[in-house]
């Protein structure tokens, strides 16, 4: 005897959900970077050498793969807004696949510009 | 064409309850509705299911198939089948009253939540009313008025899953075509019910309603025109009276 | 002000803040593309940003819409995980005052470089 079955993942595999599940995720994780990079920033604050004492401190790995997650989640959530900016605002043409689709190129596209630029 | 038998899980019991497998053999042309019937007809005379048109006008067959809300009746096997395997379970969000048959009436009492019913001024001794059929308006309601209210939507729905009191895409997408309609007159008292957590705002443009409806309705776009309509009397307040 | 009318206010503000952010981080993106070549110090940053007004007020602008849109996402988040407990209304606020602050900080810091 068990419960009656319930929504899974088969019901959701579709691409707007997956574009719901992206802006969502990537949304949290920027929302809970952003204190952090403004107070690394407000360090300025303590004049240039000070401030690139403190800029320093993200040399390690952990801090540089952190800011080439978050120009990713970014670009995604970027772009994801404008979709559904389109959506809720513009006329409407569907739930605008290829919008999505854009985000996870335009997502690929700043992760790998990110490196290519950064030293 | 296989010739072996169907493997066929159907979901037996109430809120409480397991799967059973079922033997069914395969037939060209086969829909999932057949399936349940042989089942049924056949097999397990116990089954209890819902059904009446069988051919795609009414609604009533909507079930879970393989995790997916469908009308069973439009639904060929060939379509659908996971190597000879087929998962048979009631329409999600829904209690069950027994086996694959679910209970509506929440789904229809939202409807009513969201004032998703006509309420005119004029009699029979008032002239016809004049709606312009190219009007913008007409076309909007045009766009959602063939819902039959079969459940699908409002079955694949994650947000009417975590939210019980989410008025839900069929209710949504009904009350804005009736905000469309300039004959009705309870436009200020819709307004306040689409508004709020239950209502439209709740609506995170998931798009699985537009994606699973058969009739190719879409409450997403419908949600969206209530939200911005919504807005606008809240911050403007609207022609019919402040929200 | 009614639940709904909250709502769809709150829904509008975070709408017209994203309309804001859309054009702030796309501007945001091109310049950390342009900035990050060969590497980033402290002195690279404040010598664009320091004494450049238009510079400031755009990121201003940034913190103000980030203000308004972040915390209103945030508190969707959390009433529908956690429903309407102490702790989604209380974070909503706290990440607002952060940005706030923070953020305000933060522009008053690249655009003073320390000599305030």
């Amino acid at each position: 005897m068990s419960s009656r079955p319930t929504l899974d993942l088969r019901a959701k595999s579709h691409l707007s959900y997956f574009a719901y599940v992206c802006h969502r995720f990537s949304g949290l994780l920027l929302a809970c970077f952003i204190p952090l990079h403004f107070l690394m920033l407000s360090q300025s604050l303590r004049g240039a050498s000070d401030f690139e004492r403190y800029l320093g401190l993200t040399d390690f790995w952990v801090f540089k793969f952190g800011e080439w997650a978050l120009v990713i989640l970014l670009a995604i959530h970027l772009i994801g807004g404008i979709r559904l900016l389109i959506i809720e605002f513009g006329p409407w043409r569907g739930l605008r696949k290829a919008w999505t689709q854009l985000a996870i190129l335009f997502g690929i596209a700043c992760g790998l510009l990110f490196l290519y630029l950064a030293n | 064409m296989s010739n072996t038998d169907l493997k066929v899980k159907v979901w037996r019991g109430t809120q409480e309850g397991e799967f059973i497998e079922y033997l069914v053999p395969r037939n060209p042309n086969q829909t999932v509705l057949d399936v349940v019937t042989y089942i049924q007809r056949k097999l397990d005379p116990t089954l209890s299911y819902r059904f009446a048109c069988r051919v795609g006008m009414c609604g009533s067959c909507a079930m879970t198939v393989n995790g997916v809300a469908r009308w069973t009746c439009r639904t060929h096997v060939s379509q659908i089948v996971k190597g000879d395997s087929l998962e048979i379970a009631p329409l999600n969000n829904l209690p069950v009253i027994k086996d694959l048959a679910t209970d509506m009436r929440e789904f229809f009492d939202k409807w009513k939540g969201a004032v998703g019913f006509f309420k005119g001024d004029k009699t029979r001794h008032d002239d016809f009313a004049k709606v312009e059929p190219e009007s913008t308006q007409r076309q909007l309601a045009n766009a959602g008025i063939e819902c039959i209210g079969c459940g699908v939507c409002y079955s694949s729905c994650e947000v009417v899953q975590s939210r019980p009191n989410y008025l839900g895409p069929a209710a949504l997408n009904r009350a804005w075509t009736l905000t469309n309609d300039v004959r009705d007159v309870q436009q200020l008292d819709r307004l306040r019910a689409v508004a709020g957590d239950e209502g439209c705002h709740a609506c995170h443009t998931q798009g699985s309603c537009t994606e699973r409806c058969p009739k190719k309705i879409e409450p997403t776009a419908s949600i969206a025109g209530l939200k911005k309509l919504v807005a606008r009397a809240a911050v403007r307040g609207s022609k019919w009276g402040k929200l | 002000m009614s639940q709904g009318v909250l709502q769809a206010k709150l829904w509008y503000a975070q709408r017209i803040s994203a309309m804001v952010l859309g054009l702030c981080v796309s501007i945001h993106l091109l310049i950390i593309f342009y900035a990050i070549r060969g590497g980033l110090t402290a002195e690279e940053i404040l010598g664009r940003t320091q004494g450049n007004v238009p510079f400031a007020i755009f990121y201003e602008i940034f913190v103000l819409a980030c203000f308004v849109h972040a915390p209103i996402g945030l508190a969707n988040i959390l009433e529908e995980t956690f429903s309407r407990g102490f702790i989604s209304r209380l974070l909503p606020w706290v990440l607002a005052a952060l940005i706030l602050v923070l953020g305000s900080t933060a522009v008053v810091g690249v655009y003073t470089g320390g000599n305030v």
